[in-house]
């Protein structure tokens, strides 16, 4: 087959025909490529999706002590009103007693105001301690019942299996009584 | 075939072990490496290769879409103008889906064509012909199935009509409409089983591809003189030869192609399908898509609804016996003087039932669909059976290579002593 057909002889180790592979074979991978980005594409986030990612709270019927669960992209995200005792237990912590050291001023905006993704880090349920009734662990924050990880009112990991303590998400006061998270 | 490892010829040790147990890369190698392939082909015999690559994008750009689509009568339509509007690229998933089965269609039309005008369905192919009709018709219910999943008007009284079709089957029609449509008129559970169907056909299409190719592997392919290969050098490889025409042909189609999904996405579609199905309202003129109008035109140019029904689905069953019609042993046109003037009606008379197929029923459509009706069966049933008889076809060549090489190369005692074919 080709082996039969005259090759010009090789100018600087390479042929006309190697030359016309690599940029026949170039071209072929570009297209290739710019053909599977819209389809990899199309699996990220719609626009529709994007646009519902940030979510409003009011703040003002968030009585002192209790805290609320609200959505932010699928997630449930914890609001919660802290006491004057939980605050000055989360600052009280030592951080060298913590796993995941954080000092809990960097965790929050107001010091009332706690805001964390409700996700345990370990492998994804969603911690007890949103209401009065709950179980919240020893350190008065939240606990997980899937495998007994305890957070303190810091939303700080301080037992059990999770690595990392909940997430903050990003959030900003758009007034006194209003935030948006995302 | 022997027990035991296959004695791979790959010098590459990890290609080699996988080949000894699954001699995928010798079959490759064999099937479109040394294959070998007629040395005359022209370009008419890229479209083979050309209805693969639109399946394969009609299936990656259809499993893309389904990931975005809802098959529910209230959220279908939404659910589509979401994927135009919202979803990334979904324009051009939807817009390459909608216009690569247009492709799709007159790649297969010009690949059947092919086949009618240089006699590839004749023996030792009839077998391979009959496939590709199966093919056909599994492409048509596809996409006739899939041209609902809008749920736009067009989309809901498409499906009420062509559903519609079988009430016209003596006795049970109405019950036969009934089961397809799982209710009493075109709604949500046939929408739901439209979905489902549309989605296993192409995989059920690509099963016949694969029979359709190996019974092509087993008797050759055929090409523009209609003869067989005599010998070594009447053929060429597959590869380098026809891969680098066929690549030829692929960068032409996607050429076109480009240019109707980026600067003509709608040309081809109807305005009315962006319309939320109603089903109360029917359009006032409701046209199937356009590679079903020369069907559609039969349909409509019989005055009685079961013959009209009966006559659309026999002129594509028609081609599954067109193996036998055709008594002429000649395959190719150009050695038929008779057969290639009536063969160029029959193409035109095509054309025009695709043209009336899209205009009102009424005159003067009625009449020239009837006359172009009329035609398409009487050269299938009446001038292909007697042109075999009456038409003294021209001398054919000798071999592929004679005319090709002006002499030929040297020829094989065994091949020269081959009879002609009547001539």
């Amino acid at each position: 087959m080709a082996d039969s057909m005259a090759q010009p002889a090789p100018q600087d180790g390479g042929t006309r025909r190697d030359f016309l592979q690599l940029v026949t074979g170039s071209f072929a991978a570009v297209g290739v490529g710019a053909i599977a980005w819209p389809f990899i594409s199309s699996m990220n986030p719609a626009r529709d999706t994007l646009a519902v990612s940030t979510t409003d709270v009011d703040l003002k019927p968030i009585a002192a002590g209790s805290a609320i669960t609200v959505v932010f992209r699928g997630k449930p995200v914890f609001v919660r009103s802290r006491t004057e005792e939980e605050i000055k237990a989360a600052r009280a912590t030592l951080l060298s007693e913590l796993r995941d050291p954080e000092p809990d001023q960097v965790r929050v905006k107001k010091d009332q105001w706690l805001v964390v993704v409700g996700i345990c880090t370990h492998l994804g349920c969603i911690p007890l301690g949103q209401k009065p009734t709950d179980q919240r662990g020893p350190f008065g924050g939240w606990f997980c019942p899937c495998h007994g990880s305890a957070y303190d009112t810091s939303g700080r990991i301080r037992v059990g299996p999770a690595p990392t303590n909940l997430p903050v998400p990003t959030y900003a006061f758009t007034s006194d009584t209003q935030i948006r998270i995302g | 075939m022997a027990i035991g490892l296959h004695k791979s010829e790959f010098k590459n040790p990890v290609i080699r072990w996988v080949d000894a147990r699954l001699p995928i890369f010798t079959m490759v190698q064999k099937e479109y490496g040394t294959f070998p392939t007629p040395r005359n082909f022209n370009y008419f015999w890229n479209f083979g290769a050309l209805a693969l690559v639109s399946l394969v994008i009609m299936m990656a750009t259809g499993i893309f879409l389904a990931m975005n689509y809802t098959a529910q009568t209230g959220l279908a339509f939404d659910s589509v103008e979401r994927i135009m509007r919202d979803v990334n690229y979904g324009w051009l998933l939807r817009y390459a889906h909608a216009n690569g089965a247009s492709m799709f269609f007159i790649v297969v039309y010009i690949h059947i064509f092919r086949n009618l005008y240089y006699g590839s369905y004749k023996a030792p192919r009839e077998l391979l012909f009959m496939l590709g009709v199966v093919i056909f018709l599994l492409m048509m219910a596809t996409a006739f199935m899939g041209y609902v999943l809008p749920w736009g008007q067009m989309s809901f009284w498409g499906a009420t009509v062509i559903t519609n079709l079988f009430s016209a089957v003596p006795l049970v029609g109405e019950s036969i409409v009934t089961w397809l449509w799982g209710g009493f008129s075109v709604d949500n559970p046939t929408l739901n089983r439209f979905y489902s169907l549309h989605y296993l056909m192409p995989f059920l299409i690509l099963g016949v591809v694969f029979l359709h190719v190996a019974t092509l592997h087993i008797t050759g392919s055929n090409n523009p003189l209609g003869i067989d290969p005599k010998g070594p050098q009447d053929t060429v490889p597959f590869h380098p030869y026809y891969t680098a025409k066929d690549s030829v042909g692929l960068i032409v189609y996607f050429i076109v192609f480009a240019v109707l999904v980026f600067f003509y996405p709608n040309i081809l579609g109807h305005a009315d399908n962006y319309i939320p199905a109603n089903p109360l309202v029917t359009p006032p003129h409701i046209v199937p898509e356009w590679y079903f109008l020369p069907f559609y035109a039969i349909l409509r140019a019989v005055p009685d609804k079961l013959g009209g029904v009966v006559l659309m689905f026999g002129s594509i069953a028609i081609l599954f016996v067109l193996p036998w019609l055709d008594t002429s042993p000649v395959r190719s046109m150009r050695f038929r003087p008779l057969a290639r003037p009536f063969f160029a009606v029959w193409c035109l008379g095509f054309i025009v039932l695709l043209y009336v197929g899209g205009k009102p029923a009424e005159e003067p459509y009625v009449t020239i669909a009837r006359v172009a009706t009329a035609y398409y069966f009487l050269y299938f049933l009446v001038i292909l059976p007697l042109l075999g008889r009456l038409e003294r076809p021209l001398p054919l060549p000798e071999s592929i290579a004679r005319p090709v090489l002006r002499g030929g190369g040297p020829m094989p005692a065994g091949a020269m002593s081959k009879p002609m074919e009547k001539a």
